[in-house]
């Protein structure tokens, strides 16, 4: 087990330094920096800007300012922010606390969702519900998770059940913990739905399709043969060999849901790693970018591990190997 | 029957956008400044008159007043294949309302059509061609190649596509025009598309490779750029075209996403992503559900590629099936 884990970190580690490299030539390539936008400025001197162009590093070759920021990332330096003057680390902490928690929850929500619809269409295959089900999956799994937030905002604006995005109310800093706690669980209620419905839609008529495929083996005609509850033969002879496809899948998830939770965050006006990023990359806030972008890579990477480690749970073979 | 309706679909969508400028009533520029923010209006066929109602399509004048639109009470004739155009009215007619600029918004989504179904299009070749290049080679030639481009494509499909659409959009320097704008979106799209395609390609070619009538060419001294390229890519364009099909909707998808976050194609070109960015502003959203019309076409567009494509593989694999 714990082999499993460390053998995954040793592999991601060239990944995360992939990814990195890619963005930080692609970001240096573009024409243009943060100080560029502060030369327009007439209030600020040229030399003053080329004095903030040597102190930030920006003079050297693009190839050795990576391996500057790769070597203050080791020493947990993240840089500073041009835009914000202040530490990435920090702006970056309190953020990716966010994002981490909408993508838990989605991830939960999408998942349970899946699993209920799908057994239950499985069940019920052929029958009215299960066409109706896979009727509206149709038009839901397509319909992206954006256009649902904006539908849900619609609506809240119209309601006034939920609150029109953000990450907690104003009074957030005036509340005891459990009320904290239920302000921002309510706060997670449309971003959630809007991430989980299309995922889960899609999500799904792949447990339905997997189910069935099970369903009609001879194991499970034994087990019911044996005089088992339909209960006990799907819940635990069919779901035990069902599930396996979708812990290697819930790896996948990660990436997927990373990206969509950062544009319902910009469209929902969460404080998250999305808004972050895109206004780090509206004002080419190299370091912001960069640490956002590692952010995000070790979200994922953690993520990865966990299904691994899920899957070698419940897969004896992964195990072997 | 499925794919027949969405090829049709795809159809009008792609002929009204060709043939914009004789379907939209109006051009996708032109600013009825006293019309900001116009509700949609509704082309009513039949008009009540003395003797019961007469067979006459046309709208309710609308006016703004401080209190919001009003109706004028002045009825105007709606005209079919007149001056010109598919459809025009008597006096401004908005039948999908107009945007807080007084364009109007059924206009601008014909032309946006021209943006946002081809940048899916020209994508999905450039995707084609990364794929099968790199895919090819690494099936092919196997060895360190292969080694190193399926790092790479692994590198390219665990990034969170977003994130990394968001910080490549950074090359967009901005006072580009939008046809410029337009290829380096399709370019980061490509670059970030190819990685799982290719992985495919790559074990279908690495097997059609030991299939004898590539030995047989490469015995009769063909070369190995010829014999790849004639007798091994042909046998994986069956799965390319289902790809290339299934692939467009995630191009219209990131084209809107990066448009409506002001990354993409800029005003005043329309396109179905940037006329999305409207709506972020919340009380415009409340206000004016109508500015997420374009939305609906994003959608009917992602469904018809899609139900095609599902159908193109199911063809498919019965053809494999058969042989």
């Amino acid at each position: 087990m714990l082999k499993i884990i460390i053998r995954r970190l040793i592999v991601s580690i060239p990944l995360v330094l992939g990814i990195t490299l890619i963005s930080f030539l692609i970001i240096q390539a573009a024409p243009g920096d943060y100080l560029s936008a502060l030369k327009m400025n007439p209030q600020i001197s040229p030399e003053t800007v080329e004095r903030l162009r040597k102190s930030f590093g920006l003079d050297q070759p693009v190839l050795l300012q990576y391996f500057h920021w790769l070597w203050r990332v080791l020493h947990l330096d993240l840089g500073i922010s041009f835009a914000y003057r202040a530490p990435v680390a920090d702006l970056i902490a309190s953020r990716a606390f966010n994002t981490f928690l909408l993508s838990l929850a989605s991830i939960c929500v999408t998942w349970s969702l899946a699993f209920i619809i799908g057994i239950f269409t499985a069940w019920r295959k052929n029958k009215p519900e299960d066409k109706i089900l896979m009727g509206a999956s149709y038009l839901f799994m397509y319909t992206p998770g954006f256009l649902i937030a904006f539908l849900l905002l619609f609506a809240a604006s119209r309601s006034a059940y939920f609150p029109l995005g953000g990450t907690y109310s104003p009074e957030y800093f005036f509340m005891s913990v459990p009320q904290k706690i239920i302000d921002r669980l309510y706060h997670l209620v449309l971003p959630v739905i809007a991430m989980s419905v299309p995922s889960a839609s899609y999500l799904f008529r792949l447990v339905r399709s997997n189910f069935l495929e099970f369903i009609n083996e001879t194991f499970v005609t034994a087990a019911r043969a044996k005089g088992l509850s339909e209960r006990r033969v799907i819940l635990l002879h069919v779901m035990r060999n069902a599930l396996n496809p979708f812990i290697t899948l819930l790896g996948f998830e990660f990436a997927t849901v990373l990206s969509g939770a950062a544009l319902i965050e910009i469209i929902l006006n969460l404080q998250g790693l999305g808004t972050l990023l895109l206004k780090a990359v509206l004002a080419q806030d190299l370091y912001l970018i960069m640490g956002s972008v590692l952010m995000g890579s070790v979200l994922l990477v953690i993520g990865n591990m966990f299904a691994d480690a899920a899957l070698a749970v419940v897969d004896p073979r992964v195990r072997v190997e | 029957m499925k794919a027949k309706g969405a090829l049709i679909i795809l159809i009008i969508l792609a002929f009204s956008a060709l043939a914009a400028p004789i379907v939209a009533p109006y051009s996708y520029k032109h600013q009825f400044r006293s019309y900001p923010a116009a509700p949609p209006m509704r082309i009513h066929f039949f008009l009540k008159t003395d003797g019961g109602y007469t067979f006459r399509p046309h709208v309710r004048e609308i006016q703004r007043t401080p209190e919001g639109y009003r109706e004028t009470g002045r009825i105007c004739n709606v005209h079919l294949l007149s001056r010109g155009k598919l459809l025009s009215c008597e006096c401004p007619c908005f039948l999908l309302g107009s945007d807080s600029l007084g364009r109007d918004i059924l206009s601008r989504i014909i032309y946006g059509g021209r943006i946002s179904l081809s940048i899916g299009i020209v994508g999905v070749c450039i995707t084609a061609v990364l794929g099968l290049l790199f895919g090819g080679i690494a099936g092919y030639f196997g060895g360190l190649v292969d080694m190193l481009i399926m790092r790479l494509t692994e590198v390219l499909m665990s990034l969170p596509s977003f994130f990394l659409l968001l910080s490549l959009s950074v090359v967009i320097p901005p006072g580009l025009s939008s046809a410029q704008t337009f290829l380096i979106i399709v370019l980061i799209l490509s670059f970030i598309g190819w990685a799982g395609f290719a992985r495919v390609i790559r074990g279908m070619v690495a097997s059609i490779r030991t299939s004898d009538h590539v030995v047989a060419s490469l015995a009769m001294g063909a070369g190995h750029i010829r014999t790849l390229i004639r007798h091994v890519i042909p046998l994986t364009l069956g799965y390319t075209v289902v790809v290339m099909t299934l692939n467009i909707p995630a191009y219209i998808l990131g084209e809107s996403a990066l448009s409506m976050l002001g990354l993409g194609i800029r005003e005043p070109d329309p396109s179905w992503g940037n006329m999305l960015a409207e709506a972020l502003n919340i009380s415009i959203l409340a206000d004016r559900p109508w500015t997420l019309a374009p939305g609906a076409f994003i959608v009917l567009a992602v469904i018809a590629f899609n139900v095609i494509g599902e159908s193109l593989r199911a063809s498919l694999v019965v053809k494999e099936k058969g042989q």
